[in-house]
């Protein structure tokens, strides 16, 4: 792992009034992606035009792929070959992509996918918001992996956040996930994007040993293993099927048992490094809302409500959403009276909260189908009734 | 907190007005401001919308609730959203592509002729311009020199020095409404009601 400052090429410093999905794009060029392969999909077509726009000033490749299957499998060939990938998507678009992340997590490759989530099931709301793909974006794959998801809850986050994925995902060699939405997608806020030196880009950990002694799957003292460019002359195999160190397929108890520990392991372990909230007026909070993406954004006017109704409430606010922040919770837990848990969806990360929490303080959820974002007194209305 | 929708059809440039409004306020007035537009089959030449939130602290919630101050460049954009217009809020219209009804409440009206003035510039793909800056003048919701500012890499930079002047065209005409009296200005046009239903029955059926 190599941290460096970003290639002043790709970044468009200076004050800007952008949309999320044009803030993805602007982060993943600062980052240093220089192939994006995608489909376009409402909420999400910005990002993949915004890319394709500027990618001829910064020197890469944008691919308007047949669909979004071939999209994930082009993201990992130009990352095998040493290239920052990313691709966008949408609602079915990113359940077309689900046998290929497990792929991707398999493989052990670095690369970013936004979804800009919309309501679903299936086509549900094309042109409205959601955050319905959460569990999805943890468990969509067939088999036990980890990824990283997070969540931004306004274009400057989707920025910042998108720099981060690529930091992780070359960290820890894993997919790892913008987890937006429509409203944020298409909203247009100051976006400011710092001077290239003062962002800082994480490349992955390259072998350098002798060619013939390379093992692309042999984890490192921090549970990820070396990276080489394909192409360089280092000779390794890599599938899809259960692998040793080599790479080569074993198909046995024994070896699954290695090579699938490894893929959560590699996440687990380092879970504490990973994982980023934002937390705000713990101190002697009864009630604590627990929020990401859009919804912790409206659900600071129904805090603030809330408070000067006399309600001592905390906020904690995921920044990753997986890992999930479970030791937090488990504390908290047994400090309050309970949580309460707004999001665009019928209750996917309330049960992970309410799991958490382990039966010492119960997870009120507000639901909603997607469609449109929480009105704030819908929140205000269970924090009320939670601190009864 | 400000919350303001510019409407039309699509085409007419009303998102780009968002937009305009929207970066002048967040970059150059040291404001607060976030856009959204209507997007989807519905944006697509039929009445079509973007709302600007305004505020002096980051906004919280991104969507129009009551708008205060409603600009409407079509018929179909009028009928649609003046229902939800605030009482005591600002209407602004085409004279010539709305026919309107009586005022509600203490709505203060003002109307420009923006698509006749542009098309008298030379093309009337300047309404959103004249518009705007009539719109800069009344509202006063924004600063002249800063929706100048903004204008760069939201019109094209060879129409730059004509959308300016378009900008500027409305913005003086905007100014000369204003040292009338407003409230004359509302009278006069509440005493020309073009169009049928009453407001009630309008307002039950939209939206």
């Amino acid at each position: 792992m190599k941290k460096v400052k970003a290639d002043p090429k790709g970044v468009l410093t200076g004050a800007h009034y952008l949309d999320g999905d044009f803030a993805i794009a602007e982060g993943g060029l600062a980052a240093g992606c220089r192939f994006f392969a995608g489909y376009p999909i409402t909420p999400s077509t910005e990002t993949a035009e915004r890319f394709a726009e500027r990618i001829p000033y910064v020197g890469g490749v944008f691919i308007q792929m047949e669909d979004e299957i071939a999209s994930i499998l082009a993201l990992i060939g130009a990352s095998w070959a040493g290239v920052k990938s990313m691709t966008v998507t949408s609602g079915p678009g990113f359940s077309l992509m689900m046998e290929n992340i497990g792929l991707a997590c398999m493989m052990e490759v670095p690369l970013v996918i936004a979804n800009v989530q919309r309501g679903g099931p299936s086509t549900g709301l094309p042109t409205l918001t959601g955050q319905g793909d959460m569990m999805q974006v943890k468990w969509g794959s067939h088999g036990d992996y980890e990824i990283i998801a997070l969540s931004p809850d306004s274009p400057q986050e989707c920025f910042d956040l998108t720099i981060k994925a690529f930091n992780l995902s070359e960290m820890y060699r894993v997919p790892a996930f913008i987890m937006t939405d429509e409203c944020v997608g298409h909203m247009h806020e100051k976006v400011v994007i710092p001077p290239a030196e003062e962002i800082e880009v994480v490349n992955r950990k390259m072998y350098e040993g002798p060619k013939d002694k390379y093992l692309p799957y042999k984890p490192d003292k921090d549970h990820v293993p070396f990276m080489v460019k394909a192409g360089d002359g280092y000779r390794f195999h890599t599938t899809g099927l259960t692998h040793d160190e080599r790479g080569y397929p074993v198909i046995n108890a024994e070896c699954q048992d290695w090579c699938v520990r490894h893929l959560v392991d590699k996440i687990r372990k380092n879970a504490h490094k990973i994982i980023e909230y934002k937390e705000d007026g713990m101190d002697g909070a009864e009630i604590v809302v627990v929020s990401y993406g859009i919804t912790s954004r409206v659900a600071v006017k129904a805090i603030q409500d809330a408070r000067k109704a006399g309600i001592k409430v905390g906020s904690l606010r995921l920044i990753t959403v997986w890992p999930f922040p479970e030791e937090r919770i488990k504390e908290l837990a047994k400090k309050i009276k309970a949580f309460v848990v707004p999001e665009i969806n019928l209750g996917q990360i309330r049960r992970e909260v309410e799991r958490c929490a382990f039966g010492q303080a119960p997870a009120i959820g507000v639901p909603h189908c997607g469609g449109w974002v929480h009105n704030p007194d819908d929140i205000l209305r269970a924090i009320k009734e939670a601190a009864k | 907190m400000r919350e303001i929708r510019f409407s039309g059809y699509g085409g007419q440039g009303v998102i780009r007005c968002g937009l305009i409004t929207g970066k002048a306020l967040s970059l150059f007035d040291d404001k607060f401001a976030t856009m959204n537009q209507s997007i989807g089959p519905e944006a697509r030449g039929s009445a079509c919308s973007s709302q600007v939130v305004v505020s002096e602290d980051r906004v919280l919630y991104p969507y129009i609730t009551r708008p205060e101050i409603l600009v409407a460049m079509s018929q179909d954009a009028y009928e649609k959203y003046e229902p939800e217009l605030r009482e005591d809020g600002i209407l602004i219209i085409d004279t010539d592509l709305v026919r309107m009804r009586p005022a509600r409440g203490k709505i203060k009206v003002f109307g420009i002729p923006s698509t006749r003035f542009a098309e008298e510039m030379g093309n009337r793909i300047f309404a959103n311009l004249v518009m705007l800056g009539f719109f800069t003048a009344v509202t006063k919701v924004v600063t002249p020199e800063a929706m100048k500012k903004a204008l760069p890499g939201l019109v094209p930079s060879r129409f730059l020095d004509l959308n300016i002047r378009a900008f500027e065209k409305g913005y003086t005409y905007g100014l000369e409404q204003l040292s009338q009296t407003n409230i004359g200005v509302a009278e006069e046009k509440s005493k020309t009601p073009a169009t049928k239903p009453t407001p009630a029955k309008a307002r039950k059926g939209k939206k």
